[in-house]
C-alpha cells in the first residue's frame, strides 16, 4: 500500500505554499475583490513563470510532462490561497480539451504557448440555468454564433473551448480576440473570479474534435476537471477551518476562549471530519486521474460531491464561528464563502454530480 | 500511488493466506459449540502455529510482527468464516496495560494464556455515575494488610460472565481531586464477593453486564502502577481501545442499500430512480469511500513505521451514525413492511431492523459521538478542554446528581 504523494510532490507543495504566501496573501485577493480588475494579472504571470501551467503538458509540446499528482498539489494550494487567477479554466479545462480532442495542428499551435504562459484558454459550456442539452450555439462553415453565459476568465483568455448544440453536441475553438466576439462582464457571487456573457456573432472558429462528439468529450473532460477542482475545494475548506480555529482560540466570551465551548469544538470537529473524508476521496480521485482508471467517473463524482459539501460547510461555519465580524466586508471569511459557491456551480451542481455518482455505482454493480 | 503490498508485505500476506486456507476450521467443526468454546478452539489453533497476537513479542506468545502485518493478518482472516473472537478486550486492552505495568513474573504467567485464548479478560471501568466522565468512578478500594478490599459497582462490562480475569479502576482516596485518587488492579473474576448480572439491551441481546463487588479482596501484588496513579494506567488501556475499535464493516452499507432500492418501488417506479434516494446514496458513498481511503492513508503511514493517532476517531464517529441513518432509510424504503422484524418476512432476514436496533449502542460504546468529537477537537485540532466544574476539588466534595 502506497497511498501517499511522492516526496517530489510534497516538495512541490511546500514550494507552492511558500510562493503563494508571498505572492497571493489575503491582500492580493482583496485587491481584486475591491478593484476594477477581474483577476490578478501579475500573479498569473508569475505562476506561468513557475511552470505550473506546463505541469502536465507533454515535453514534446513544450511542457514539463509531470504527473497529475503534481497538478493536484498545485490545485490544493491555489484553493487554499483563494487565488484570483484564470489557472483552472486554462489548465484543468482548456488545456485538457486540446490534449483530449485537439488535432496535431491545434496541439502544435496552442500547447507550447499554454505551457509557456503566453496563451490562456478558457471554456464556454453553459448557456442558461438548468440547461444542459439543446444548446443554441452553433458552428457552421467556420463561423460561431450564439450566446454563452457565464463564461469564466474571458478578460484573461486568448481562446475559448465552446460547446455547441446539435445532435451529440460539438466543440469549437474560438479566438476570443477576433471579430464577432462581444463580452460583457457579469457580476458573480465571487467577485474575485471574472465572468462574462459572451455573444458570438459569426466569429471565426474551428471544430475541436469530431462533430457530434462534443457532449461525450465534455463528460470526460469534466470528470478530469472535477478531481482538480475538488483539490481546490479541499484546500479552501482547510483554509476556512484554519481561519475558524485561529479566531476561536483568540476570541474570548464569558471569560474564556470560545474554542473551549463544545458547541464550537464540535462544529470545528465536523469541519475536520468532512474535510478529511473529502481529502481521502480526492486522493483516490488523483490516482484515478493520473492512471486514467476505468473507475475515474465514480472517483471524480465522489471527490466532487465530497469537495462541494466540505467547502460549503467549512466556509459557512467559518463565518458563523466569527460571529458578526465574519459578516463584515473587512474580514476575509467572505473569500471562501464566495469561492465555495462558485466552485459548487462551475462544472455542474451537487444534484448533477450526486446523480452521476449513483449512475457510476449502478454501472459498476451491473458489471 | 498504488495499492500494492511491498515485497515483504506480499510475502507475509501469502504466508498468512496459505496457513488460513489450510487451517481455518470448517463450520461443522464448531457450529455445535458454544460461543466461548468455538472461539477458544480457533484461537488455540492460531497460537500453536504462531499466528496469535501478531504484534506481541514472541516471549509472550505473539509473533513479533509489526503493525502493518497485524492489519494484513486481519484483512486475510476476515475473508474466512471463523468463530467470532471473545478475546478483543483481553488481548487489545488488558495485555498492553500488563506489558506496561505488570512484573516480569506476572507477564510470563498471564500473557501467553491471553494469547492462546485459554484465559479471557474483561474490563471493569465504567460505572453508573462514570461513563464519558470515567474518572468520576466511585468503586471503593481500601488497604487492609497486604490486601485491598473492593466495594462498589461496575457496568457495561462486556463478557464479564465468561471472563477469568478483569482489569479494574477504583477510587482509593476520595479526599483528593478526581483524577488523583484512583488505583488500578487486576483480579480473578471468581473471587468471593463478585456478582455478575447481565443487562438486556434494546436490540434483544445481552452482551454487557453489571458487576457488583462486596468486600472483594485483591492482593496488593495485583496492583498495576502506584497507588493514586490509576488514571495514568487507565489512559494506557484507553489508547489501545481507540486503536482497536475502528469503523469496522457495518451490516448496512451502500451496497445492500442500493440493492434494496433497486428491488423496491417508490411512486410506481424502482426507488433507485428517485432523486432523493440517489442523493442520499451519493452522500453515504462519500462517507464510506472517504473512510476506506482514509484507512488506506493510515495503512500507508503504518507501513512507513508511524503509529495511528487520535485522528483515527473519525471511523467510529462517521460510521456509527451512518449505519443508524441508513438502517432507518432502508426501513422507509420498505413502506409499511419496514417496521416488520421477523427474519422470515423481512428483507435480507431482518438485517436492516437489527442494525436499526443495534446502532444506538455503536454510537455510545468505546466513546460516544460527542466524546469522539471532543477528541478530534482537543487532540487533533488542539482546542482547549472545556471548563470543568470539578477541577481541583476533592472528589467527595464534587456535586453529584440523583443517581
Amino acid at each position: 500500500m502506497n497511498f501517499e504523494f511522492s516526496e517530489d510532490a510534497e516538495l512541490l507543495r511546500e514550494q507552492a505554499r511558500g510562493f503563494l504566501q508571498q505572492n497571493c496573501p489575503p491582500s492580493a485577493v482583496r485587491a481584486v475583490l475591491d478593484g476594477e480588475q477581474s483577476y490578478d494579472a501579475a500573479l498569473t504571470a508569475k505562476i506561468a513563470e513557475m511552470g505550473w501551467n506546463a505541469a502536465v503538458i507533454p515535453e514534446e509540446h513544450g511542457g514539463l510532462g509531470l504527473s497529475y499528482y503534481e497538478l493536484c498539489v498545485i490545485a490544493e494550494e491555489l484553493g487554499r490561497a483563494a487565488a484570483p487567477v484564470p489557472f483552472s479554466s486554462s489548465v484543468y479545462v482548456a488545456t485538457e480539451a486540446l490534449l483530449a480532442a485537439g488535432s496535431d495542428a491545434q496541439k502544435a499551435e496552442w500547447l507550447p504557448k499554454l505551457a509557456a504562459g503566453e496563451a490562456i484558454g478558457t471554456f464556454a459550456f453553459a448557456e442558461a440555468a438548468g440547461q444542459r442539452s439543446d444548446l443554441g450555439t452553433r458552428l457552421a462553415n467556420g463561423k460561431l454564433s450564439g450566446v454563452k453565459l457565464p463564461v469564466p476568465d474571458v478578460d484573461a483568455a486568448d481562446f475559448a473551448v465552446v460547446l455547441t448544440g446539435g445532435d451529440g453536441g460539438s466543440l469549437a475553438l474560438v479566438d476570443l480576440k477576433g471579430s464577432g466576439v462581444q463580452a460583457e462582464p457579469v457580476r458573480m457571487v465571487d467577485f474575485t473570479r471574472g465572468h462574462s456573457r459572451v455573444t458570438f456573432d459569426g466569429a471565426d472558429a474551428e471544430a475541436l474534435g469530431a462533430s457530434g462528439q462534443g457532449n461525450a468529450t465534455v463528460d470526460r473532460l469534466l470528470d478530469r476537471a472535477a478531481v482538480l477542482f475538488a483539490w481546490e475545494q479541499v484546500g479552501g475548506a482547510d483554509a476556512a477551518l484554519e481561519q475558524a480555529r485561529e479566531y476561536a482560540m483568540g476570541r474570548y466570551a464569558f471569560g474564556r476562549p470560545i474554542a473551549s465551548y463544545q458547541a464550537i469544538k464540535h462544529k470545528l470537529a465536523n469541519m475536520y471530519v468532512k474535510n478529511t473524508l473529502a481529502r481521502s476521496n480526492c486522493y483516490y480521485g488523483a490516482w484515478a486521474l493520473d492512471t486514467n482508471a476505468p473507475d475515474l467517473p465514480l472517483a471524480a463524482a465522489t471527490a466532487r460531491v465530497a469537495g462541494i459539501e466540505a467547502y460549503h460547510f467549512a466556509s459557512k461555519e467559518n463565518i458563523q464561528t466569527h460571529g458578526g465580524m465574519g459578516f463584515t466586508w473587512e474580514f476575509d471569511c467572505q473569500f471562501h464563502y464566495r469561492r465555495s459557491r462558485l466552485l459548487a456551480a462551475n462544472i455542474g451542481s451537487l444534484n448533477l454530480w450526486q446523480d452521476k455518482l449513483v449512475s457510476a455505482l449502478e454501472q459498476s454493480s451491473a458489471a | 500511488m498504488d495499492f500494492e503490498d511491498s515485497k515483504e508485505e506480499a510475502a507475509f500476506r501469502a504466508e498468512a493466506r496459505a496457513w488460513l486456507e489450510a487451517n481455518v476450521p470448517a463450520k461443522d467443526e464448531w457450529a455445535h459449540l458454544g460461543e466461548v468454546e468455538a472461539a477458544k478452539l480457533w484461537q488455540k489453533r492460531k497460537y500453536d502455529a504462531g499466528w496469535a497476537c501478531i504484534r506481541w513479542p514472541k516471549e509472550y506468545g505473539g509473533r513479533g510482527g509489526d503493525a502493518i502485518q497485524q492489519v494484513i493478518w486481519g484483512q486475510e482472516e476476515s475473508k474466512f468464516t471463523t468463530p467470532p473472537s471473545v478475546f478483543a478486550i483481553g488481548q487489545g486492552m488488558a495485555a498492553p496495560t500488563l506489558m506496561a505495568y505488570a512484573t516480569e513474573e506476572q507477564k510470563a504467567r498471564f500473557l501467553p494464556k491471553l494469547a492462546s485464548g485459554e484465559e479471557i479478560w474483561c474490563q471493569l471501568f465504567s460505572e453508573p455515575a462514570g461513563g464519558s466522565d470515567l474518572a468520576a468512578l466511585r468503586t471503593k478500594s481500601e488497604k487492609d494488610g497486604d490486601d485491598w478490599v473492593i466495594n462498589g459497582q461496575k457496568i457495561w462490562t462486556s463478557g464479564a460472565h465468561y471472563s477469568d480475569f478483569g482489569i479494574l479502576v477504583t477510587r482509593s482516596d476520595p479526599t483528593v481531586a478526581k483524577h488523583k485518587g484512583l488505583t488500578y488492579f487486576f483480579l480473578d473474576m471468581k473471587s468471593p464477593g463478585v456478582e455478575i448480572k447481565p443487562i438486556k439491551q434494546i436490540s434483544g441481546g445481552a452482551n454487557f453486564n453489571e458487576v457488583y463487588f462486596t468486600d472483594v479482596r485483591i492482593p496488593d501484588g495485583q496492583r498495576l502502577g502506584a497507588v493514586g496513579q490509576g488514571w495514568q494506567v487507565a489512559l494506557t488501556t484507553l489508547m489501545n481501545e481507540r486503536a482497536s475499535i475502528g469503523a469496522g464493516g457495518m451490516p448496512v452499507n451502500v451496497k445492500n442499500t442500493m440493492a434494496l432500492a433497486q428491488r423496491v418501488q417508490l411512486n410506481g417506479r424502482p426507488a433507485i430512480e428517485d432523486g432523493n434516494v440517489r442523493a442520499k446514496l451519493a452522500q453515504w458513498h462519500v462517507q464510506e469511500a472517504g473512510l476506506k481511503y482514509t484507512s488506506y492513508r493510515t495503512m500507508t503511514a503504518m507501513s512507513r513505521g508511524q503509529t495511528p493517532g487520535p485522528e483515527n476517531s473519525i471511523g467510529k464517529l462517521v460510521g456509527a451514525p451512518k449505519a443508524q441513518d441508513m438502517a432507518a432509510f432502508c426501513m422507509d424504503l420498505m413502506e409499511e413492511s419496514g417496521a416488520i422484524w421477523d427474519p422470515a418476512l423481512s428483507e435480507e432476514a431482518g438485517i436492516f431492523q437489527l442494525c436499526y436496533m443495534s446502532s444506538p449502542g455503536l454510537r455510545i460504546a468505546g466513546g460516544t459521538d460527542e466524546i469522539m468529537a471532543n477528541i478530534i477537537a482537543e487532540r487533533v485540532l488542539g482546542l482547549p478542554q472545556d471548563m470543568r466544574a470539578d477541577k481541583g476539588i476533592p472528589f467527595n466534595e464534587v456535586p453529584t446528581g440523583s443517581s
